[in-house]
């Protein structure tokens, strides 16, 4: 059973690691808009020549 | 992907106009569009490539409104202008912006695309749940104007947000609370998992160091969320004692600070038993209560932010005969401001030159513009639409019809009704018991098994969380709130959801309330005339006349008329032609004509020459639209109407009549008015009184809970509880089934958290609750009761969606 002693703070770091993303996400905005990105996937990328360089 | 039906236009989904015939060629198809302003976006949004929008929008457009001579929006570039309203980012400066016609995502891309593509935007984001848009540019490149100007040819109204956006607070508030929910969640299952591990080898045995290692562990993960998720408690219950109050987080910080303290003092001593798992579901259950009742809070928020907003930032300010831009914060009341059409009113004021229509509905709910001549009252945050008024500023700023009906709104939200302060009072009782009643409790307990004290004192004082009582009534008087705001009521005093709830009499006040107010021809009898010739003459007179009766020949084309003399009270003498006539009542009418002949009628205007009776006019109120369903709705509900009317007896007879009323009373002064409503008080009934709002405001305040069809000035002095926007009659059986579904759900609520405390305290003082149980009960019956509570704010089904261009509507609906 020794194993958990690595284990258990190797599954604590993880969630460490998921909160430090979680906290990234809410910070950037990623969950004040739920709706609209779901449409950007369906938008064509403008064509080439319309992109300001 | 729902592209407006081929009958509208392919751009906004309005009617096509049968005349013109203006198409635009989209992905190889001529499309059909209602105008010019359509065709200029429709091709603006093909030209830059965003042709997608159409694929891919779920609502119309908004329609563009035609570009004035006038550019609105240079004024932003002058830095005394944007200055306040821009942020910096190092050499960048950062715009907030509303957008108004924003309806769906597609909308929301396709802004955020336009704005992008112009030199100098380093980025652009929309938000389409909030209607916010905030730019990133650099003001060396592209100025503030170019961006507004951008959006507005899209056919989007764009408002500048000053610095101080509520929603930014309200983002950094969900912000915080999504942390520390995520901490808590994230906890409880690391927390929990070691628990179960611990539960089973107390059964099962366990290696000793083991168990001392799992219980380390969990006391490592709990001292985070305590500290971190569980700050609004302790900080809620410091400052409830500073206060000398006892509130709802002092038992909740109480208990979840002495379970954590007592585990970590086990875990440290390495005997005894630990709680961390109750502590962290606790604070994870607790927190995700308080995040859905903020949610709620939000909601109903935007409303009145939605409606501030309507105030344009500038505007051109007369000085002499020359006009220059001004911001709106520096006018002052008696200036003059010229109103271009297209924009909205700055300030109150009153018409001084040119005669427009203004389209208030988005502050009274009137669908149509409503004619503005010289003289008349417009107010701030109208759109003009027809033509360049001058108008003398009465009110400004906070003294405006808007702000009032913005603090209206507020005043609802923030004022606490009744039963809440009695559930807070009791809550507040209830507690201090409690904490007596857990010392006892601990006491007994060291008396007969000081072994189990800890557990049951721990268990009394978790499980008697007061959280569900307290949240019984704030909930759903804020749901329902939110509601009926979006439906064009505000309730503007919570006790008034109560007391609509048990009335049992309306009482109707006849004119501006059941009929429209504004006089109508209904019958003519013309006598030697044609018709049309006594109308004409009729209408010559009646022109100088500011009788309300004269309105009814406002639409008639009159006749040229001199030597008028008015006779007050009696009618007006005039010449038409070559022939003197008289108008008015039929006693004046004989003494120029003569003898009343047997086709004449006594009431009624009428209308004669020397010698001859030539007409006779009926003029009557014509009943606004849909009152008859309204009041039939109301008896369904079990409402007894009636009618209360200064109006003379056959007026109110045929409007009784027609609406189906049995009771009625006619040619009631305030005092008559006032008097029905107390003796109806005084039998017992719980009366409803309807009115619009300032004629009747005693009538208003004496009954047991009033509704005002406010429409306008009105509005900012309505002393009614509850006040219809839209001066629509047809919103109150919505808010009767409302209230009455409010105050079951308060009802449900306060009888399943009560219940539940009673229940609960004798079980967890005898020691059979164990803490985590305690834990478990007390969350789900605070989170019951916000999701009971939450069922009020869910739409209407009977009402379908609003297709017009209400932003209060929209903007609270997205929140």
């Amino acid at each position: 059973m020794t194993i958990i002693f690595v284990l258990i703070p190797l599954g604590l770091a993880l969630v460490g690691l998921a909160l430090w993303a979680f906290f990234w996400a809410v910070g950037d905005g990623q969950f004040d808009d739920l709706e609209s990105p779901g449409w950007s996937v369906l938008a064509d990328d403008p064509p080439p020549e319309e992109r300001p360089r | 992907m729902n592209a407006p039906a081929d009958a509208g236009c392919f751009h906004c989904g309005e009617p096509l106009p049968a005349q013109e015939r203006l198409t635009v060629l989209v992905d190889g198809r001529a499309r059909r569009v209602c105008c010019l302003g359509c065709r200029a976006a429709t091709e603006l949004i093909r030209e830059a490539g965003l042709g997608d929008y159409y694929r891919f929008r779920t609502a119309a457009a908004p329609r563009p409104v035609p570009a004035g001579a006038d550019d609105v929006w240079a004024t932003y570039d002058r830095p005394e202008v944007h200055g306040p309203l821009l942020g910096r980012d190092g050499d960048a400066a950062i715009v907030n912006l509303l957008i108004e016609g924003l309806r769906c995502a597609a909308c929301g891309w396709l802004i955020g695309e336009r704005l992008g593509r112009l030199p100098g935007v380093v980025r652009a984001s929309v938000n389409p749940a909030t209607a916010r848009a905030q730019v990133v540019f650099e003001p060396a490149r592209v100025g503030l104007a170019a961006l507004l100007r951008a959006v507005a040819a899209l056919g989007y109204r764009p408002h500048v947000l000053g610095a101080t956006d509520t929603l930014a607070v309200a983002t950094r508030e969900r912000r915080a609370a999504l942390k520390r929910l995520a901490v808590a969640g994230f906890g409880m299952m690391q927390v929990m998992m070691i628990a179960a591990a611990l539960y089973i080898g107390a059964v099962d045995g366990m290696d000793p160091v083991i168990r001392e290692y799992l219980r380390a562990v969990s006391l490592l993960v709990t001292a985070p969320v305590l500290v971190y998720a569980g700050r609004p408690f302790f900080a809620g219950a410091l400052a409830a004692l500073r206060a000398r109050h006892v509130g709802m987080d002092v038992p909740v910080a109480l208990g979840i600070g002495l379970a954590f303290a007592a585990s970590a003092w086990n875990t440290l001593r390495h005997s005894g038993d630990v709680y961390f798992d109750s502590v962290v579901m606790f604070i994870f259950l607790l927190l995700l209560g308080r995040y859905v009742e903020m949610l709620a809070r939000h909601r109903a928020g935007s409303t009145a932010e939605a409606l501030l907003r309507l105030v344009p930032a500038t505007a051109l300010r007369l000085a002499g005969d020359r006009h220059e831009r001004v911001p709106v914060a520096t006018l002052g009341a008696g200036e003059r401001v010229l109103v271009p059409a297209g924009e909205c009113f700055p300030a109150d004021g009153v018409v001084v030159s040119g005669a427009t229509e203004a389209d208030e509905a988005l502050l009274t709910g009137e669908s149509l513009p409503v004619a503005k001549g010289a003289g008349a009252a417009v107010i701030a945050g109208a759109l003009n639409c027809a033509a360049p008024v001058e108008i003398a500023l009465t009110a400004v700023g906070q003294s405006t019809v808007l702000a009032g009906i913005v603090r209206l709104l507020e005043r609802a939200q923030t004022e606490r009704p009744r039963i809440a302060r009695l559930a807070d009072r009791a809550a507040a009782w209830f507690v201090s018991r409690v904490l007596v009643g857990a010392v006892l409790v601990a006491a007994l307990w060291l008396l007969v098994d000081p072994a189990r004290a800890f557990e049951a004192t721990l268990a009394v004082l978790v499980v008697t969380c007061p959280c569900a009582l307290s949240l019984a009534t704030p909930t759903a008087i804020t749901a329902a709130t939110a509601t009926l705001a979006r439906a064009g009521l505000l309730v503007t005093r919570p006790d008034a959801l109560e007391e609509l709830a048990r009335a049992d009499t309306v009482l109707f006040d006849k004119t501006g309330t059941l009929s429209l107010g504004r006089p109508r021809l209904e019958r003519v009898t013309a006598d030697g005339l044609g018709r049309d010739a006594a109308l004409a003459i009729a209408a010559a007179l009646e022109r100088g006349s500011a009788h309300p009766l004269a309105q009814a020949f406002d639409a008639i084309p009159a006749a040229p008329a001199a030597e008028l003399a008015l006779h007050p009270g009696e009618g007006i003498e005039g010449r038409v032609g070559a022939v003197r006539y008289r108008i008015g009542t039929a006693a004046f009418v004989a003494a120029l004509a003569g003898p009343r002949p047997a086709g004449f009628d006594e009431s009624g205007v009428h209308l004669g020459s020397a010698g001859r009776w030539l007409a006779r006019f009926e003029i009557g109120d014509a009943l606004r639209p849909g009152a008859a369903e309204v009041v039939r709705e109301l008896e369904a509900l079990g409402l007894a109407p009636c009618i209360a009317s200064g109006d003379h007896a056959a007026a109110v007879g045929a409007a009784a009549t027609a609406l189906g009323i049995g009771r009625w009373q006619a040619r009631l002064q305030p005092a008559d008015k006032l008097a029905l409503v107390e003796r109806l008080r005084a039998g017992g009934a719980r009366v409803l009184a309807v009115g619009d709002g300032v004629n009747d405001a005693p009538t208003l305040r004496a009954a047991s809970v009033s509704l005002a069809l406010g429409t306008g000035a009105a509005l900012a002095q309505a002393s009614a509880d509850l006040v219809a926007l839209r001066g629509a009659l047809g919103t109150l059986p919505l808010a009767v089934r409302t209230a009455r579904r409010t105050t079951a759900i308060i009802r449900q609520n306060l009888v399943w958290s009560a219940g539940y405390n009673l229940l609960a305290l004798p079980a967890a003082a005898l020691g059979w609750v164990p803490p985590w149980l305690a834990a478990v009960g007390m969350s789900a019956s605070s989170l019951l009761v916000v999701l009971n509570a939450l069922r009020l704010a869910r739409r209407p089904r009977a009402r379908p969606a609003d297709p017009g261009r209400r932003l209060a509507t929209r903007a609270a609906a997205a929140t």
